[in-house]
């Protein structure tokens, strides 16, 4: 059993008691809301004639469904209307703070609280969506919730939770250039499958995780649930502190001292023990792409799709499953592969930075013939600095579409949808079939600079290429 | 009270009654010690939620709807050759599949489409942990199978689909007129929903003083705020 490291210390911190059946009742600092997980909820409270437990400690955006053309209201759409309606009004009657459309504040949810300042290390913080994990990267115990949970945390702010193994991914060495955060996380969910982390926290340390920005290491975290980690964490550092310093939730004056006092001691100790170590170096990493129809059926750019006989007895059939519905053939490469759709976007890779190096690969260049491509903003603040910058600008140049914020086709609950059996490169986090919004539709997972670059090459390229 | 009043106010009274009747069975309620019915066998590995209930389906503020869309792109690419599109699973509500059931997104729409649909409790190789947890916070109760067991028991499904099975939380079996498989459900689970205490809320609700003495020691909500 783990002990000394962060996740325990944190979980001691927030542990209420202990329940029948070996679960822990945990007390949740920050609980994140958004409109497709939270009415049933709320619905549910009312049934019960509860009332939201810790208003302060709850915050909301929207962003699954809004439409990233036209936001004017009503949405075009009734039913994704109706879907923010209720959440308007659940805020307004349960006194629940909401960063809604326009107020500057809006995004995707795990791209806001962390750009707010509202995520901070040694929180516990839960959302009814599974890439909670992504807040993680302060230092916090972070996990998606199923809607009872969410109703759960809304009367009582705690939530039954049984104690994860950690396991400690520890990287040496450091990222090539035209190498990303994503590729990495990609490499280990290759490297580790997607089952192999249920049960587990991911602590993601090394010499290379140190080098990472505060953006990088929220993409890493985010997919800690691909590979089945429910939570995915790294030690907060200088890097972490510079990135809280003056935003709108960060403490302020004396207490800023006091904070990062507090938050050194939580890391976890020289002598702490692990349920599992593994080593990775982040040197030999390549540009990582997927061909499949899980996050973990990725190859390295230069490298050819698995023949099912070098694969494990027990991948064989969803590699056989995936072939079928890529129709991708094995031992061939994926670069070259024409693409249909581009998108940059998401909570993984939809922050300012991503924005910047895909811009950086736009620029001056168009987007192939028969291409469609676009840009999704995770927030309105990302979307305000990247304006700001002409990022903007350069993507129109170069014939993206330049859109307004949220999830859009990273789950295609609103209009932006593959249609089809068209193949997208996605910035996003799933490849799961129909995930894009059409049941035939394709997804490779990527960099958002390799999405860049596939867009101007109307095909799978090793961005590499185009960087000297 | 005059007669059209009365009228209406018993008409009120029956279609209340009606909701009650149709609505008191539907869902699982307090303790849970077994589940009846007939088996519906889902073959593969790494099914996940966004199969079990296509994204375009979340759109909605109630769960209400949810059980008619499940599966819904799996069934039209099957065209009518999908388990849950065939006559004999149509009053099905024991789930048979493989490993790592539930993968993908936590969404608690995918077990709640399920139940909607009419499933009570699942039986596979292995789930995927969100996924489990939600299942058992609605009372839908997930039992481990080995390999060679749930081939067995296919088996005896595909030769008598209107088998009726008994599953037995508390003996940890699946059991049918002559024969019985040997199931692991988690001891956690196991207390909980025997136990009734399944449904969290009101559990979590009983130690609410405690709840809020963790809430003051926090250091982040209290000293540096
Ligand atoms: S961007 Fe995608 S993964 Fe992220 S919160 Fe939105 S739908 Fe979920």
């Amino acid at each position: 059993m783990s002990s000394e490291t962060l996740y325990d210390k944190i979980w001691d911190l927030h542990r209420v008691r202990e329940l029948t059946g070996g679960s822990t009742q945990l007390f949740v600092g920050l609980h994140l809301i958004h409109e497709v997980t939270s009415p049933q909820a709320f619905s549910a409270l009312e049934e019960k004639g509860l009332s939201v437990h810790s208003p302060d400690r709850t915050i909301a955006t929207v962003d699954h469904i809004v439409p990233t053309t036209n936001q004017a209201r009503p949405f075009a759409d009734p039913l994704a209307e109706q879907m923010l309606q209720t959440l308007e009004s659940n805020c307004k009657k349960s006194g629940i703070e909401l960063f809604n459309l326009g107020s500057g504040y809006q995004g995707i949810v795990h791209v806001i609280a962390p750009e707010a300042g509202l995520t901070q290390p040694g929180m516990t913080v839960a959302c009814g969506d599974s890439h909670t994990s992504t807040h993680g990267a302060f230092g916090a115990i972070a996990f998606g919730i199923g809607t009872s949970q969410v109703r759960d945390i809304l009367a009582s702010q705690t939530l039954t939770m049984k104690k994860l193994k950690v396991r400690r991914i520890f990287f040496d060495g450091e990222l090539q250039k035209g190498v990303f955060a994503k590729d990495l996380i990609l490499h280990v969910i290759q490297k580790l499958g997607v089952k192999d982390g249920v049960g587990f926290a991911y602590e993601f340390a090394g010499p290379a995780i140190k080098k990472l920005s505060m953006e990088e290491r929220m993409t890493i975290c985010n997919m800690a649930i691909e590979g089945g980690a429910r939570c995915g964490y790294i030690n907060p550092d200088q890097v972490t502190f510079d990135y809280l310093k003056g935003r709108r939730y960060s403490p302020k004056g004396a207490n800023w001292d006091l904070a990062i006092k507090w938050w050194e001691s939580l890391c976890s100790n020289e002598s702490a023990i692990y349920d599992d170590e593994i080593k990775f170096n982040a040197s030999e990493i390549a540009p990582t792409v997927t061909w499949g129809i899980t996050p973990g059926q990725s190859i390295a750019i230069n490298s050819t799709i698995p023949n099912p006989a070098s694969l494990d007895p027990g991948e064989q059939q969803i590699a056989l499953e995936a072939y079928q519905y890529m129709d991708l053939s094995p031992d061939r490469s994926i670069e070259g592969l024409p693409i249909d759709v581009c998108f940059i976007g998401s909570c993984t890779n939809g922050r300012l930075s991503d924005l910047q190096i895909a811009a950086k690969i736009a620029k001056g260049k168009k987007v192939a013939q028969g291409v469609k491509a676009f840009v999704v903003p995770g927030s309105e603040k990302v979307a305000q600095e990247a304006e700001a910058e002409g990022l903007d600008e350069i993507f129109r140049n170069a014939g993206f579409e330049w859109r307004k914020p949220g999830c859009s086709m990273c789950l295609a609950m609103n209009p932006d949808k593959l249609e089809n059996d068209q193949i997208s490169a996605s910035s996003s986090n799933r490849n799961f079939k129909g995930r894009q919004g059409s049941s035939k539709g394709r997804t490779l997972l990527m960099s958002p600079a390799m999405v860049a670059a596939a867009a101007i090459s109307g095909c799978v390229i090793d961005v590499r290429k185009l960087f000297c | 009270m005059c007669d059209r009043c009365q009228k209406t106010l018993l008409l009120k009274a029956l279609l209340t009654n009606l909701k009650l009747m149709n609505k008191v069975p539907l869902f699982p309620t307090g303790p849970i010690h077994k589940v009846e019915g007939t088996c519906i066998y889902l073959t593969g590995n790494d099914i996940d939620t966004d199969r079990i209930i296509p994204a375009r389906f979340l759109k909605c503020i109630s769960f209400d709807d949810l059980g008619k869309s499940v599966f819904a792109d799996d069934r039209i690419e099957q065209k009518g050759l999908h388990p849950f599109d065939q006559i004999k699973n149509q009053k099905s509500s024991i789930l048979l599949v493989d490993k790592n059931f539930g993968c993908g997104s936590s969404r608690e729409h995918a077990p709640q489409a399920l139940m909607r649909w009419g499933i009570r409790a699942i039986i596979g190789q292995s789930f995927a942990e969100i996924f489990y947890g939600n299942c058992l916070s609605i009372g839908i109760p997930c039992a481990s199978i080995s390999e060679s067991c749930i081939k067995s028991l296919t088996k005896a499904i595909e030769f008598k689909p209107e088998l009726l099975f008994t599953l037995d939380i508390d003996l940890e079996q699946i059991i049918c007129e002559h024969q019985s498989w040997p199931l692991k459900i988690e001891l956690g689970m196991r207390e909980m929903l025997l136990s009734g205490k399944w449904d969290a809320t009101t559990n979590l609700l009983q130690e609410k003083e405690q709840i809020n003495r963790i809430k003051n020691s926090i250091p982040y909500i209290n000293d540096f705020n």
